[in-house]
C-alpha cells in the first residue's frame, strides 16, 4: 500500500462524526468609515499613505518622495513616460536592483491596511517584494472593511500567486526591536485615488 | 436551606483560621451551616499528578459526606473546581452529579446565592487580590482579561463593602503565582520564579496584604514572603470579610 | 545540532532561571507581546465570535479529512503542482530530496517551516551534500548557532542581542561588539539577499491550505518566503495534513485571527496565496502525516489539529515566559507543543504535560478555542496510566490515596504527629524537599480546624 493509501485510510478511520459548517455571514461589518478607518491602520503599521485626486498628483509625491535618480519600474501604462515599464519575460532577478516599484493594487482592506494584488498587476510576481521601496495605487470605492468583504470581492476570480501586502516588510526577531525592512520593502506608499 | 461546609485537608491543618472565619462569616449570614465530621480530601492532588483512578475512595467519601446537603461551600476555588469537574461515582453517579451542581467557593455562595450586597467587616489596610486560576478560569469569580468580555469581580465586589479597605492596582491582574499542586515540587525553580514575581506585583504596588479565595496560592505566597522577612502578609478573603476591629 | 543532554523540563528551566536578570526580560517581552494581543482582540467587538466560527471550521475539517484531502489533492493538481504523501519525516525528507536530486541541485533556501523542523529536514539533507539556509532572520540565527527555534513565531526570543552580535561577527564578519538591531538586520538582509538570487530551490511552510481551489497561503512579515519562491525555479511546500480549511471565504477568519494572536498586529505583512507555478518554474506539495492520524484517533487530543501556530499560548504562559523554549526539548515548546509531543513520543515528553500549573490561560487566548489546559490534565492521566511518570511519584500518590480516602486512616495519620508532616512536601523542612529550598512551611503548630471544631462546637451543636 502506498503512504498516501495508508494516510487516507488511517485518516477516513481516525476522523470522528462529521459536524457541520458554521454559519460565516454573521460577521461582516458595514463600510461606512473605510477610507480614514483604512488610512488610520496605514499609518499605525509604518506605511505611508495618500489621499490624491489623479496619477498627476502620485508623480508629484514620488519626484519628491524617492531617489528617481535610481531605478524606478511601474506596471502602469500612464506613468510610463517617467518610469520603466516592468516585462514580463525576462528573468526576475533582472529586477534585484529596483528603487522604487509602482504597482496598482486591487483593493485595499480597512481593517488591516492590506492591499489585494494578484500576479496580473505586479508584472512579476517578485517585483513587490525585491524593490527596496513599494508603492501601490488603490481607488477609494475599492476599499472593502474587513477581509470578509475582501475575499467576498475576490470571489472564484483566476490568479496564479495573490497576495494581500500590509505593510513594509518588518522583522522583530532581535530582542523584539521592530526593523522595517526586513527582506522585502524599506517601506510601503499607498495612494488612493479620490 | 441547610449547608455543609467542606474544609479541605491542608486548610484544616495549617489554615484554621481562614476556616474559622468561613464557618462564623456564614453563621453570620444566619447560614444554617453543619460541619461533617469524618471529611478528608476531594482527591485533587492525585488527580492533578495524573492519578485520577486512584481518587475513588476520596470521592465516595465525599458522597458520603455532603450528599445530604442543600449546598456544600469551601473557601477554596481549588478544590471546589476539582469536585464540579472530576466528581464521579460509580456507586452513586446521580449523588455525584448533584454534588457537582450544589457545590460552591465561599465568595460566589456569597454573591450568587446569599446576593450579599452588605457586610459589617473593617479592615483598614491595603490589599491586593491573587485571583487563584482555578477560581478566576474555572469558577469564573471575575473576568479573565484574555477574553473580549465586560468586566466583572465577584472578590472586588466584596471587598468593596469592607469598610477602611483600600484595593491595590495590580500591573498582572490575574497572573498564575505557580503553586499548581506537584507542579510546586516537581517544577521548583519554574515555581518560585513565578511566585517571587507575583509577590513583587504586590509589594510594588503597595499592598499590605495579599488576598485570594484559594489558600493554596497564598500557602506557596507565603512561604516566599517569610523566607524573603517581607513584611507582606497573606490572608484569605473570609478572614477580611469576617473582621471587625 | 545542540543537545538538551537528555534534561528534562524541570532541569533545563533552572538553568534557564539561573540568569535572573535575562529571565525579566524574557518574561517581559513575551508579555508585551501578549499584551498587544489583547489590545488588537479587543479592538474586534466580534472578537470571541471569530475564534468560536475558527473553531467549528477546524471541527468541520477534522471531522471531514479525508473528504477535503481527495479534493485539496484533486485541485493542486489541476493547478500544475505536483502532489506528494508521506507518512513519516523520513519519507517527507527522501522527498525532498528526490526532488533536488533530479534537477541537481546542491543548494535550497528554506523559509519559516515547523514541519521541516520536525522532520529534520536541514540535517538530513546536509548529510547529502546539499546546503540548505533558512531565511527568516529568526530562524537564519539559531542556525548559524546549530540550535532549534525556542518560539514557533520569534525563533530567538530566548537569545540577548549581544549574543546575536557576536554570532553574526563569527559568521559573518560583522564588528565586534555590534549588536544594534537595526544595523544586524541590514547585514542580514544584504547577505540573505544573495542567498534568494542565487538559489534554484526554494521551500516553504504552509498556515492554511485550501480545499476547494488547491492553493496555499504563506503568511511572513519578512517577505523571506516571496523571495525564495519567486526566484526559484524548483518551489517545494510541506504542509501538516491538519493545514487544510474547507473555502477560500474562510481564510478571512483564520487571517483575522492568526496575527493578531501571534503579535497583535492587524495582519502579517505578506499573506501570499501560491495557487499555480509561475511560466518556467516548477511546484510541489508535500502532504505530511508523520503522527497526525494517530492523533485524529485519539478523542481527547483530537483538538490539538485545530492549531494554527500563532504562539499566543507560549507568551501568555508563565511556566514558557519563566523557562524558555528550549527546555521544552520539543520542535513545538510550550502549551501547544506539551500537548502534541506526547502523542509523538510519549516517554521523551512524558515531563512536557506537567510542566504547567494548568491557569489556562492558554486555552483562553487560543484563536481556535483549543481546551489546551484541558489536554495538559487529560495527557497526565494517561501517561501516569502507561507508567511513564516515574515510580516514585506514583508509589507516593497511592499512599496519599490510601490515607486521604479513610477518615480513619487520615486521622490515625494526623496522630502520629500529623500524616501531612511527612507526607505533604510543603512542610518538611529539611534541605532535600523542593519546597523549603526557597520557601518556608506554613506554621503547623496551630490546632487544626476539626480540633477547634470540636472544643468549640460539642457534637457540633454549639453556636
Amino acid at each position: 500500500m502506498s503512504s498516501r493509501e495508508k494516510i487516507l485510510e488511517a485518516v477516513l478511520q481516525n476522523q470522528p462524526e462529521k459536524k457541520l459548517l458554521p454559519e460565516i455571514s454573521i460577521l461582516k461589518r458595514d463600510d461606512r468609515d473605510a477610507v480614514p478607518g483604512y488610512m488610520q491602520v496605514m499609518k499605525a503599521i509604518g506605511g505611508s499613505v495618500y489621499l490624491v485626486a489623479d496619477l498627476t498628483a502620485v508623480k508629484i509625491l514620488i519626484n519628491e518622495h524617492f531617489d528617481i535618480a535610481k531605478r524606478v519600474v511601474t506596471s502602469l501604462p500612464e506613468l510610463t513616460g517617467d518610469y520603466e515599464l516592468l516585462s514580463p519575460t525576462v528573468a526576475p532577478h533582472t529586477y534585484d536592483d529596483i528603487e522604487l516599484a509602482v504597482l496598482r493594487g486591487h483593493f485595499g482592506v480597512a481593517e488591516n491596511a492590506a492591499v489585494w494584488l494578484t500576479d496580473e498587476l505586479m508584472v512579476q510576481r517578485i517585483i513587490p517584494y525585491i524593490c527596496q521601496h513599494l508603492a501601490i495605487v488603490i481607488t477609494a470605492q475599492s476599499i472593502v472593511p474587513t477581509l470578509h468583504e475582501a475575499y467576498e470581492k475576490i470571489g472564484q476570480a483566476e490568479y496564479g500567486f495573490g497576495a494581500f501586502i500590509g505593510g513594509p516588510s518588518k522583522t522583530a526577531d532581535i530582542e523584539q526591536a521592530l526593523v522595517l525592512g526586513a527582506h522585502g520593502p524599506l517601506s510601503m506608499t499607498v495612494f488612493i485615488l479620490q | 436551606m441547610t449547608v455543609g461546609l467542606f474544609i479541605p485537608c491542608y486548610v484544616n491543618q495549617f489554615y484554621p483560621r481562614a476556616a474559622i472565619a468561613t464557618l462564623q462569616l456564614l453563621q453570620k449570614l444566619r447560614v444554617d451551616i453543619v460541619y461533617p465530621p469524618k471529611q478528608t480530601c476531594c482527591g485533587q492532588p492525585m488527580a492533578n499528578a495524573g492519578f485520577e483512578n486512584l481518587t475513588a475512595g476520596c470521592n465516595e467519601l465525599f458522597i458520603d459526606n455532603f450528599s445530604r446537603f442543600d449546598y456544600i461551600v469551601a473557601p477554596s476555588a481549588s478544590c471546589v473546581l476539582h469536585v464540579k469537574d472530576h466528581l464521579h461515582s460509580e456507586k452513586n453517579e446521580e449523588q455525584a452529579g448533584m454534588i457537582r451542581k450544589k457545590i460552591f467557593e465561599l465568595v460566589e455562595f456569597l454573591t450568587d446565592i446569599l446576593k450579599v450586597d452588605k457586610l459589617d467587616a473593617v479592615f483598614p489596610h491595603k490589599v491586593g487580590i491573587h485571583h487563584s486560576c482555578h477560581g478566576l478560569r474555572g469558577l469564573h469569580l471575575a473576568q479573565m482579561s484574555e477574553l473580549n468580555a465586560p468586566p466583572f469581580s465577584k472578590p472586588q465586589y466584596l471587598l468593596s463593602m469592607v469598610k477602611g479597605l483600600e484595593q491595590v492596582t495590580l500591573d498582572r491582574p490575574d497572573e498564575c503565582c505557580g503553586f499548581g499542586g506537584s507542579f510546586c515540587i516537581a517544577e521548583e525553580a519554574v515555581s518560585v520564579k513565578m511566585g517571587k514575581d507575583r509577590v513583587t506585583d504586590h509589594s510594588k504596588n503597595g499592598a499590605e496584604y495579599i488576598t485570594s479565595s484559594d489558600l493554596s496560592c497564598l500557602m506557596h505566597l507565603e512561604g516566599i514572603l517569610h523566607r524573603n522577612k517581607s513584611s507582606v502578609k497573606v490572608v484569605h478573603i473570609a478572614e477580611i470579610l469576617n473582621a471587625t476591629i | 545540532m545542540k543537545q538538551s543532554h537528555n534534561k528534562n523540563h524541570a532541569a533545563l528551566a533552572e538553568d534557564f532561571i539561573k540568569d535572573d536578570d535575562h529571565v525579566n526580560w524574557h518574561d517581559g517581552a513575551l508579555w508585551y507581546i501578549r499584551e498587544k494581543r489583547d489590545i488588537a482582540s479587543k479592538q474586534i467587538p466580534e472578537w470571541e465570535a471569530l475564534r468560536e466560527t475558527a473553531s467549528k471550521i477546524k471541527d468541520n475539517v477534522i471531522s471531514n479529512l479525508h473528504e477535503y484531502l481527495l479534493q485539496f489533492e484533486a485541485n493542486l493538481k489541476k493547478n500544475g503542482i505536483k502532489v506528494y504523501w508521506a507518512a513519516d519525516a523520513g519519507e517527507h525528507n527522501a522527498i525532498v530530496y528526490s526532488i533536488l536530486r533530479e534537477k541537481g541541485i546542491k543548494e535550497m533556501v528554506k523559509s519559516k517551516s515547523m514541519l521541516t523542523e520536525e522532520c529534520n529536514l536541514n540535517e538530513y539533507l546536509e548529510e547529502r551534500g546539499i546546503e540548505v539556509i533558512n531565511s527568516d532572520l529568526g530562524e537564519y540565527i539559531q542556525q548559524i548557532d546549530n540550535e532549534p527555534p525556542s518560539h514557533i513565531v520569534l525563533p530567538c526570543i530566548h537569545k540577548r542581542k549581544e549574543e546575536i552580535g557576536e554570532l553574526f561577527h563569527e559568521h559573518l564578519g560583522t564588528e565586534k561588539g555590534l549588536c544594534d538591531p537595526t544595523l544586524l538586520t541590514r547585514v542580514a538582509r544584504k547577505h540573505l539577499r544573495n542567498i534568494f538570487l542565487s538559489r534554484r530551490a526554494a521551500l516553504t511552510g504552509v498556515n492554511f491550505a485550501v480545499a476547494e481551489t488547491g492553493e496555499y497561503v504563506v503568511c511572513t512579515n519578512e517577505g523571506n518566503a516571496d523571495m525564495g519562491a519567486h526566484l526559484s525555479e524548483v518551489q517545494i511546500a510541506s504542509m501538516g495534513l491538519e493545514k487544510l480549511i474547507p473555502k477560500k471565504m474562510h481564510l478571512a477568519i483564520f487571517l483575522r485571527l492568526l496575527a493578531r494572536s501571534a503579535t497583535g498586529q492587524p495582519i502579517t505583512i505578506y499573506s501570499s496565496h501560491y495557487k499555480k507555478p509561475r511560466e518556467g518554474q516548477e511546484m510541489h506539495l508535500i502532504l505530511v502525516d508523520a503522527g497526525r492520524t494517530r492523533q485524529l484517533g485519539r478523542p481527547e487530543f483530537r483538538d490539538s489539529l485545530k492549531c494554527i501556530k500563532c504562539g499566543a499560548c507560549m507568551n501568555t504562559c508563565p511556566v514558557y515566559r519563566k523557562s524558555g523554549g528550549l527546555s521544552y526539548h520539543n520542535t513545538i515548546s510550550g502549551p501547544i507543543g506539551a500537548i502534541l509531543a506526547p502523542n509523538l513520543d510519549m516517554k521523551k515528553h512524558a515531563d512536557l504535560p506537567y510542566a504547567s500549573t494548568l491557569c489556562g490561560s492558554c486555552s483562553n487566548v487560543c484563536p481556535v478555542k483549543i481546551n489546551i489546559h484541558e489536554q495538559l490534565y487529560a495527557w497526565r492521566q494517561v501517561i501516569a496510566k502507561e507508567g511513564y511518570a516515574g515510580n516514585a511519584k506514583a508509589l507516593s500518590m497511592k499512599a496519599m490515596a490510601w490515607t486521604l480516602s479513610s477518615p480513619g486512616n487520615f486521622a490515625k495519620a494526623g496522630k502520629a504527629g500529623r500524616w501531612f508532616l511527612s507526607n505533604l512536601p510543603f512542610v518538611v523542612n529539611n534541605k532535600f524537599n523542593p519546597w523549603y529550598k526557597q520557601r518556608e512551611m506554613p506554621d503547623g503548630s496551630q490546632d487544626s480546624f476539626s480540633e477547634w471544631y470540636n472544643k468549640n462546637n460539642e457534637n457540633g451543636k454549639k453556636k
